[in-house]
């Protein structure tokens, strides 16, 4: 579904990813940890080119999205949903305008059948009845279930989650988490950058342990927090869990 | 008595006042010309820089910081009594229109650029990241949010520069000051100056009202 070969980015003189590789199969959720300025965000913005790679590629079901230019690149971002840590939702748009904006100019869907589309994935993530609402008129948790639905109604193949919930107070975290999983048992391909450890456990196929810039470990949750290999992973796992698993 | 008479001399009134209603007429014409063409060329200047072309980016900071620096009667004059030294004749209304309009471009565009680079990055991020292009993201996404900061110092510099319009006098624009003005020195009387401030009253009070109430009601909305 993705594939990340050899992906190296450097900021300046700064090398941030170096040999980057890395598979995701479809309907796979792969959980990616990390120490704060290991490079999750990075590898993540670069799967939809908010950032340039400096080398190597990524092909999304064996199209390069690496050698996208132009328009090409912005269709092939229409294929690669991504939710941020700060939802990024338009503050001068309803609800429904946040969801319909995209599937109208970029999707060029009819307004009635992006309408359409935007109530149903509003009222999957639970939203439909603040649909007329204005962001700011939403809690934390509820302007990420839109951002989520933002990006479901394009359709796209796999979904990218940049720290979702760690804009959230701890009580609306429950409400994004849940409609992750809801979206992984129906299949969607997922890559989650999140510092939420249990949902990893719950929910991942794999986990991905970054550090300094490189994959260090890849695993079941159950390799990864129950038998860490490495050295690195060990003493990141002791640093957020003091008392062990 | 005397006050009355200097200021509000009757018979003068009446004879100077059709001349004064085409010269209400002239200002308000000249100022939609004006306010709309400035607004609409800073705008287009302010989308331009966002390309972030060196090519593009120089010479419309050069514009606005030219622009906002010199004093317009400056450049009225050097336009109406200049360029005709070079071949070019251009009529005292053209001269108004294309000075103030260019002035107001100037404000204008920093006032919306200012607005463009107040949209946080995350704004340009969440509609490129869903298949926006360059342009729709801007026109969709950042500036409508930039224009809305910007309505208030936009409609202060919109009202300044109509005010300018009575610079008009000095190239014969025959606008609502030099009208008066020209009474004044025919009638002997300051009534026609009287009825000059009116008008400008009359015209931009409104203005200035409704401006507070939109922002009252913009201040709500945030
Ligand atoms: N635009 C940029 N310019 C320069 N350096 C950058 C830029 N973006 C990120 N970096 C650097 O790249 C490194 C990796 O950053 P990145 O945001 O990918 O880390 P992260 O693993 O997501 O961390 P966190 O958990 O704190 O979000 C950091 O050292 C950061 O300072
Ligand atoms: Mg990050």
């Amino acid at each position: 579904m993705i594939e990340i070969n050899k992906l190296e980015k450097c900021f300046g003189d700064t090398q941030v990813l170096t040999s980057i590789d890395l598979r995701v199969n479809r309907g796979e959720l792969v959980f990616v940890i990390g120490p704060s300025g290991s490079g999750k965000s990075t590898m993540l913005r670069c799967c939809n080119r908010l950032e340039e790679p400096t080398s190597g590629s990524i092909l999304l079901d064996g199209e390069h999205v690496t050698d996208c230019r132009g328009r090409a690149l912005d269709r092939m971002r229409l294929k690669i949903g991504m939710v941020f840590q700060g939802f990024h939702l338009y503050p001068h748009k309803s609800v429904l305008a946040n969801v319909m904006l995209a599937q109208v100019k970029a999707l060029k869907r009819s307004r009635s059948e992006a309408e359409a589309r935007a109530m149903e994935m509003l009222d999957h993530v639970g939203l439909a009845h603040k649909a007329s609402a204005m962001p700011s008129e939403l809690s934390g948790g509820q302007q990420q279930r839109v951002a989520i639905a933002r990006a479901l109604a394009l359709d796209p193949k796999v979904m990218l989650f940049d720290e979702p919930t760690s804009a959230l107070d701890p009580e609306l975290v429950g409400s994004v988490l849940k409609v992750m999983k809801q979206l992984r048992d129906e299949g969607m391909t997922m890559v989650v950058v999140s510092h939420e450890m249990n949902f990893a456990r719950e929910a991942a196929d794999r986990v991905v342990f970054m550090d300094g810039g490189v994959v260090v470990e890849v695993g079941t949750p159950e390799e990864i927090f129950g038998n860490p290999k490495s050295e690195r992973l060990r003493a990141f796992l002791s640093r957020l869990q003091p008392s062990g698993a | 008595m005397r006050f009355l008479d200097t200021f509000f001399d009757g018979v003068v009134m009446a004879k100077y006042l059709p001349d004064l209603l085409l010269a209400i007429v002239t200002t308000l014409w000249l100022s939609a010309i004006i306010v709309i063409g400035g607004l609409a060329l800073g705008l287009a200047l302010a989308c331009l820089r966002t390309l972030g072309r060196w090519y593009l980016t120089l010479p419309i900071v050069a514009f606005a910081d030219i622009g906002r620096a010199m004093p317009p009667l400056v450049v009225i004059l050097i336009f109406y009594f200049g360029l005709p030294g070079l071949g070019i004749s251009l009529s005292g209304p053209m001269v108004l229109i294309l000075v103030l309009g260019g002035v107001l471009a100037a404000f204008a565009e920093e006032i919306f650029w200012a607005g463009l680079t107040a949209v946080p990055k995350g704004q340009w991020e969440a509609g490129r990241a869903t298949g926006l292009s360059f342009a729709q993201t801007l026109f969709d996404v950042a500036l409508p949010q930039a224009i809305r900061l910007g309505i208030p110092p936009l409609v202060n510099r919109a009202l300044a520069i109509t005010k300018m319009t009575a610079l008009g006098s000095v190239i014969g624009v025959k606008e609502i000051l030099a009208v008066s003005s020209s009474a004044q020195s025919f009638s002997g009387s300051a009534t026609p100056l009287t009825m000059a401030a009116l008008a400008y009253l009359a015209i931009f009070l409104p203005v200035v009202i409704l401006s507070r109430l939109a922002e009252r009601r913009y201040a709500w909305s945030v």
